[in-house]
């Protein structure tokens, strides 16, 4: 039998315990993986103890807590904090999700933050999405219609532009393709739910004049038949979007083409 | 001078920013032939243009008749007569073109019956001069800024815009009075990079984190305009913030005005909708200005909601679900997320929230920046556009929707001029070293900060400054106190501590950047403020409570060097572009 092994340098080694200061009696503890790429250290848990009686909703606000008054060299990315810009996606509580739409009161016990799984960790938070930037920009994200010289606007009619909800407000924060065991294995070249979802976007818009050679483009064994409906996109989804439903409608259009 | 690994690059034209200008201003350049780099902070669809809810405004008459004259005339008076009307006029006659295009690129617009792009009411935007609503901002659903950003970062991968992403600008590299590119710090492996450019774009947003609570997010730090001033230009019409009436009480998160313009209205504690007294007309649809202040006296006298009298409501649970669903779904969303309410039966809990920074660059409508020393030229090299700049068509109000406008208007106004300006592979000139020193050395002190003060603290406290000094209502008592202490979180850096001083995603050091960034356009805003004796748009003084054409019909031009501040004004240009349209001389602001 095949034992697999962590490298010596990937353990997860346990890291510095930063006790209250406030003397807070509301306290929560929080787990958070740490890693710096310019020591030659391997990555650790970190726990901070959090006063809550100061703290808002979210577990974003948690990080923010500790980052001003606890740890300034946490890393982690953030912007919008609410929901739209997808910066902070990462794993709380074994959970894909953004952090600043995520309740730490729906999160029983010690908090356990993670970066997105499976990714290449760049410094704590921070994960590597360059490859999934690859393959989105593979899928051509840009409206293909050869009449678009009039002076007015492509119609199209509500119905047709309704296809598109569920689709056009994906914020690319790769929560689902990284909780998604297929993209774990085959990410290289499977394309994962985020990017096949964005790739269906464009598929559908009735506007758009490329569909057969987008549909081409996709049905391949590795990019698109990798998927084999196991649900954590949607489930992972922030947004409450269906990326497993946008799959299985583009295998649906090439099956019936 | 410690070392630095300094990774050199040639460019004919550099955007610093990725949000929806400087995306628009590099899809343009790209199409023009020119070699151009796209420098970002952050990944482009992470910008804060894809906050943006309620729409684009454009005189498209898809929902009745429209014209952009009277689009020019509703920008003229929600600007309070500060916006130069030559660049007012350039902006809503480019628009239609703007958005028709932005369709073309694929941006998913809400649509009508007969299938045109769905225009919804919203503050300000009247038909014929004034005289009733008119439905002139483009929609998609309620997240148009996020339909747009995607879509513009699409257009950017098929023109093959080269991009430069989690990069860090630090310094603009100045020689003779001509901006000849800048140098940033790649967070990704620590390298710093000088990028020579014959033309450079700043497109860095707003810098709404001056302020303690704002719809904006915490990248919005103006690192463009500190950049500027710290290249010994000015900064226009800081002064000028504008406080969006409905960011939710206690967090912030931004409600579109969308929600007013589908029929949204706000009520105070004795439940009555208050603003037919303050706009007869326009009532809950008149210019954010004029609606925040209103929350704010309705606080201030006493009619405020909650246990603290601190906030009024947000009604649209009248409104059918379906409209809700369908048009407003995000903040739908939001309410939920932020506030707990269920929009479709109770009321949001909404407070006067720093949202919008009318100050700025300040460039012409080419988007040239300019200066002043002695009369008015253009800077060689340097262009602003979006946000950062001030060009100025908000004057001391923006209209809602008329950012977005502005961001696609002016950034392709932007990839034109240069496109005039330069050729593709023209030569560059040698720089002298001593401009990277600088830099770098700005940059290796803050680094090694081994003070007591925490970054943190500091921006707290300049942010509650800001906050409590410089808010919806000014007085010269909390002008003069504010001058003083924003400069205390100033000196506060001399004992700044940095805890972190790796180069690969030092976020520590990041956050100590942008607050050195911060606290410039803090005191330039401040002073503004002071200097300026008069109400006008969002910049109202209670003891100087009236427009004050005849002393200051004129732009408040800041420079600032460390804690010191030179304030000078420069006229409001009062002539249009064209003989297409008259100028619309200053009139009473009532809506």
């Amino acid at each position: 039998m095949v034992q697999i092994r962590l490298p010596e340098k990937s353990k997860v080694k346990k890291g510095n315990y930063y006790k209250d200061k406030t003397g807070s009696k509301n306290l929560r503890k929080v787990n958070v993986y740490r890693w710096d790429p310019s020591t030659e250290e391997n990555p650790r848990i970190d726990t901070y103890e959090v006063d809550m009686n100061n703290c808002p909703s979210k577990v974003l606000d948690i990080l923010n807590k500790i980052k001003n008054e606890i740890d300034p060299s946490i890393a982690y990315r953030r912007s919008c904090a609410h929901g739209v810009c997808g910066s902070c996606a990462m794993n709380m509580d074994g959970k894909n999700g953004l952090a600043c739409t995520k309740s730490h009161s729906e999160i029983k016990g010690d908090i356990n933050i993670y970066p997105l799984p499976h990714l290449k960790v760049l410094k704590d938070l921070i994960g590597d999405l360059s490859t999934l930037y690859k393959q989105y920009e593979s899928v051509e994200p840009w409206l293909k219609n050869s009449k678009n010289i009039s002076e007015r606007e492509n119609l199209q009619s509500k119905e047709d532009r309704a296809k598109l909800d569920g689709l056009y407000e994906c914020i690319m924060c790769a929560c689902c393709s990284t909780s998604c065991p297929s993209y774990w294995w085959n990410g290289e070249k499977y394309l994962g739910p985020a990017v096949l979802l964005q790739a269906y976007r464009w598929i559908i818009d009735s506007r758009d004049e490329d569909r057969k050679a987008r549909l081409k483009k996709v049905a391949d064994e590795l990019k698109l038949y990798r998927c084999h409906t196991i649900m954590n996109c949607t489930n992972a989804c922030p947004k409450g979007l269906n990326p497993a439903k946008a799959i299985a409608s583009i295998k649906k259009m090439l099956a019936t083409s | 001078m410690s070392s630095y690994k300094i990774i050199d690059h040639e460019y004919d034209v550099v955007v610093l920013g990725a949000g929806g200008s400087g995306l628009r201003a590099a899809v343009g350049l790209s199409e023009a032939g020119l070699k151009t780099a796209c420098i970002s902070k952050v990944f482009p669809t992470r910008s804060h243009t894809s906050a943006a809810q309620g729409g684009i405004s454009a005189a498209l008459g898809n929902m009745g008749e429209d014209d952009w004259r009277w689009h020019m005339y509703d920008t003229v008076k929600g600007a309070d007569w500060l916006g130069d009307q030559d660049c007012i006029e350039y902006l809503c006659k480019e628009a239609p073109r703007a958005v028709l295009e932005l369709e073309k690129y694929g941006v998913p617009f809400s649509r009508t019956e007969d299938g045109k792009i769905y225009q919804r009411p919203f503050g300000g935007m009247t038909k014929n001069y004034g005289n009733e609503t008119v439905q002139r901002t483009c929609a998609a659903a309620d997240r148009t800024g996020h339909a747009i950003l995607h879509t513009l970062y699409g257009q950017a991968l098929k023109h093959n815009t080269e991009f430069f992403i989690e990069y860090f600008a630090l310094d603009l590299l100045m020689k003779n009075g001509e901006c000849k590119g800048l140098i940033a710090w790649n967070l990704n492996d620590g390298t710093i990079h000088r990028f020579r450019s014959h033309i450079t774009i700043i497109a860095t947003g707003g810098y709404g984190k001056v302020y303690y609570s704002a719809t904006s997010a915490h990248t919005c730090t103006g690192d463009g305009n500190a950049m500027v001033l710290r290249a010994g230009l000015p900064l226009q019409d800081m002064e000028f913030v504008q406080f969006h009436p409905t960011g939710i009480y206690g967090h912030g998160t931004l409600i579109s005005e969308g929600v007013r313009g589908e029929g949204g209205y706000l009520v105070n504690s004795k439940g009555d909708r208050f603003m037919e007294k303050y706009a007869p007309k326009a009532k809950d649809l008149a210019s954010r200005d004029v609606v925040s202040r209103s929350i704010a006296v309705e606080i201030n006298e006493g009619r405020g909601i909650g246990k603290d009298k601190d906030h009024v409501h947000l009604h649209l649970n009248h409104l059918d679900k379906k409209v809700i669903e369908d048009r407003l779904p995000g903040i739908s969303e939001a309410s939920k997320l932020f506030a707990n309410v269920d929009v479709t039966k109770e009321p949001i809990p909404v407070v006067p929230t720093v949202h919008y920074n009318m100050g700025g660059i300040p460039t012409n409508y080419k988007a040239e920046v300019i200066t002043m020393n002695g009369s008015t030229k253009t800077v060689p090299g340097l262009m602003a556009i979006g946000e950062a700049a001030c060009v100025s068509v908000h004057g001391a109000n923006r209209l809602g929707s008329n950012s977005l406008i502005d961001l696609v208007v002016f950034g392709r106004a932007a990839a034109k001029r240069a496109s005039e300006l330069i050729k593709p592979g023209m030569k560059h000139e040698e720089i002298s070293q001593s401009e990277t020193d600088k830099c770098l050395d700005r940059f290796d002190k803050l680094r090694n900060s081994k003070g007591s003060s925490p970054t943190a603290d500091l921006r707290l406290a300049m942010q509650k400054t800001m906050q409590s000094k410089c808010a919806v209502f000014r007085t010269e008592k909390t002008l003069k106190e504010g001058v003083e202490e924003i400069r205390k979180s100033f000196y506060g850096m001399d004992d700044i501590s940095v805890k972190d001083n790796s180069l690969i995603f030092n976020t520590d050091l990041v956050e100590t950047l942008e607050f050195d960034n911060l606290i410039r356009q803090a005191i330039t805003t401040m002073d503004s403020a002071y200097n300026r004796k008069e109400s006008r748009g969002a910049h109202a003084r209670e003891d100087f409570p009236k427009r004050d054409d005849k002393s200051f019909m004129k732009h408040t031009l800041s420079w600032c060097d460390g804690s010191k501040t030179k304030i000078n004004y420069r006229p409001v240009n009062i002539s249009t572009l064209t003989n297409e349209v008259q100028y619309f001389p200053p009139q009473e602001r009532v809506y």
